[in-house]
């Protein structure tokens, strides 16, 4: 185990009841990559990022955080953006992204106000104009579109300063378009915060495209009489690095053995959404 | 076009709405006028105009033997009386809801209690509250309240349930602290639930509270319904259901307002009652 490694996963099974989701997954990862986690569905992808969270914990194995056994619950130095629910309804656009600094100033209330609150809302313009929502700053989070509401997700996940980002398909429901500008947005984020980044994703153009590092997840034994009795574990680890990124051959391999489409963008069936606001 | 495709404009609507309203008037002063012209001194359905002459009394006249106004009186006294017992019971269903809904150990503890003491039906649980309580307010205000209080509860659990779990969890991650998480994510998101268990809450409530009225009481439309009964004075009964249900309207549509001035976020999202 390299004792530069931010996350180091040893061995580790997840059992639901009888059926056995992962085995025996090992992993190391560098601080500051951007790790892609692509398989075939129900592979147990989203379960592993559940468990790099602690919103669910290794049947068997451990998994380290910096050296340090993970905390037994979701803690700050932990972001995540799931595909839905990951914004407050309830709050607008600004007051998602205070609700970080609200909890952390005020215990009791978990609110601020006044000039407190005037200097956190002051404080959060920056980010709101890095994501391109000033402009709709007091709106609610619901009337915003899936990829205005994406993009308050993933800067509501920054506000923190994770040293780690968990992204579980944060652009599955997204239209290809959309798509992109979300693709430039997070690349820019990741340089600028330098953090690790976990992004299980269904389509394998963006898997290639944004990683540094691919993870497939698939079953390696199969019982026909019993096909829950094997897990899922890491099959290809692969460092993406320029040549691989453009590598056709490579990445048609992989869509290949997790069932997905080699051509075009995955999600390509969605009708444009006439409402969204690009910035 | 086939029928179930067909929809009636705005006015058509309106009208076809006022319809049964007109029609139950219209049977109700043909059958009235029949039975008053074979006996005029008849009080089982008694005419329109004696209904308004007598509500009138009950509205303007001072009453001979305390010099009150006794239908205010009676509105005033009920009305005080199920917004007591409302307010309490949505309270502790809004406490026991919470309890239920966002703590696995308040669940355990709770969920089981609740169940059992849902199933007791609240009407016989008048006698014991009168012996405990009392005669007085206190016993009213009780019946509503467990006449309420367990119907509104698992809708505000439900809704605690169904607050998605990636939002508590994005919570945990903002660095929130259990009692952060109920206050600012889980009560916000319930609270429109909560509107909602009260106007159903509001059906039971007036059911319990004319039932206390009419057992004892001294005032209160309940209590004036009972009372009159004993001299078959239909021309003030049905005029005094006419006010309780127009009332229980009026409450009702405030509660609706409300909830879409103050959580109108929610209303954002699509079509709701």
């Amino acid at each position: 185990m390299s004792t530069d490694a931010i996350i180091s996963v040893d061995s580790v099974f997840k059992n639901y009841g009888d059926a056995r989701i992962l085995e025996r997954v090992n992993l190391d990862v560098a601080r500051g990559t951007f790790c892609t986690i692509v398989g075939a569905s129900g592979c147990g992808k989203s379960t592993f990022l559940r468990m790099l969270l602690s919103q669910e914990h290794p049947s068997r194995g451990n998994i380290l955080l910096e050296g340090r056994p993970l905390p037994p619950e979701p803690t700050p130095d932990r972001g995540i953006v799931f595909q839905r629910y990951s914004v407050f309804p309830h709050l607008t656009v600004a007051e998602n992204l205070v609700l970080a600094s609200e909890f952390e100033a005020a215990p009791f209330t978990g609110r601020l106000f006044g000039s407190q609150r005037r200097e956190a809302l002051a404080e959060t313009e920056a980010l709101l104009d890095r994501i391109g929502l000033s402009h709709a700053a007091n709106r609610y989070a619901v009337q915003l579109s899936g990829g205005m509401q994406q993009r308050l997700a993933i800067a509501q996940a920054l506000v923190k300063k994770p040293s780690i980002l968990l992204l579980d398909e944060p652009f599955g429901a997204l239209d290809p378009g959309i798509k992109l500008d979300m693709h430039e947005l997070l690349l820019g984020l990741w340089e600028e915060f330098g953090m690790t980044v976990f992004m299980v994703t269904h389509d394998i153009h963006e898997a290639f495209k944004l990683g540094t590092r691919l993870l497939v997840f698939d079953k390696v034994r199969h019982d026909l009489q019993a096909p829950e009795a094997y897990g899922a574990t890491i099959t290809y680890d692969l460092p993406l690095s320029e040549p691989e990124k453009r590598s056709d051959r490579l990445r048609d391999e992989i869509a290949g053995t997790i069932h997905v489409p080699k051509t075009a963008l995955s999600s390509g069936f969605q009708t444009p959404n006439p409402h969204e606001e690009r910035s | 076009m086939r029928l179930i495709n067909r929809k009636p404009g705005r006015a058509t609507a309106l009208m076809l709405g006022l319809l049964p309203f007109l029609a139950l008037i219209i049977v109700y002063t043909i059958a009235s006028q029949a039975r008053l012209a074979e006996n005029p001194s008849d009080r089982l359905l008694p005419s329109l105009q004696s209904m308004a002459n007598a509500m009138e009394k009950m509205a303007f006249e001072p009453d001979r033997r305390n010099g009150e106004l006794l239908l205010w009186k009676d509105t005033f006294a009920s009305l005080a009386r199920i917004g007591a017992g409302l307010g309490i019971s949505t309270l502790l269903a809004l406490l026991i809801g919470l309890a239920m809904g966002t703590l696995p150990y308040g669940k355990a503890a709770l969920a089981p209690f609740v169940g059992a003491f849902s199933l007791i039906p609240p009407i016989t649980i008048l006698p014991i509250l009168f012996i405990i309580l009392g005669l007085g307010e206190a016993a009213k205000i009780g019946l509503i309240v467990v006449g309420t209080v367990a119907c509104m509860i698992p809708y505000i659990t439900q809704a605690a349930f169904d607050i998605p779990r990636e939002m508590i969890i994005k919570a945990e991650t903002l660095g929130a602290s259990s009692w952060q998480i109920v206050t600012r994510v889980i009560v916000p998101g319930v609270l429109p639930t909560v509107v909602m268990a009260l106007r159903i809450g509001l059906i039971p409530a007036w059911i319990f509270l004319v039932s206390a009225e009419a057992i004892a009481s001294t005032e209160g439309l309940g209590y004036r319904i009972f009372l009159v009964r004993r001299y078959m004075a239909m021309d003030i009964i049905l005029p005094y259901v006419a006010w309780i249900t127009l009332l229980a309207f009026i409450m009702d549509y405030l509660l609706r307002v409300f909830s879409r001035v103050a959580f109108r976020w929610k209303h954002l999202e699509g079509d709701s009652l």
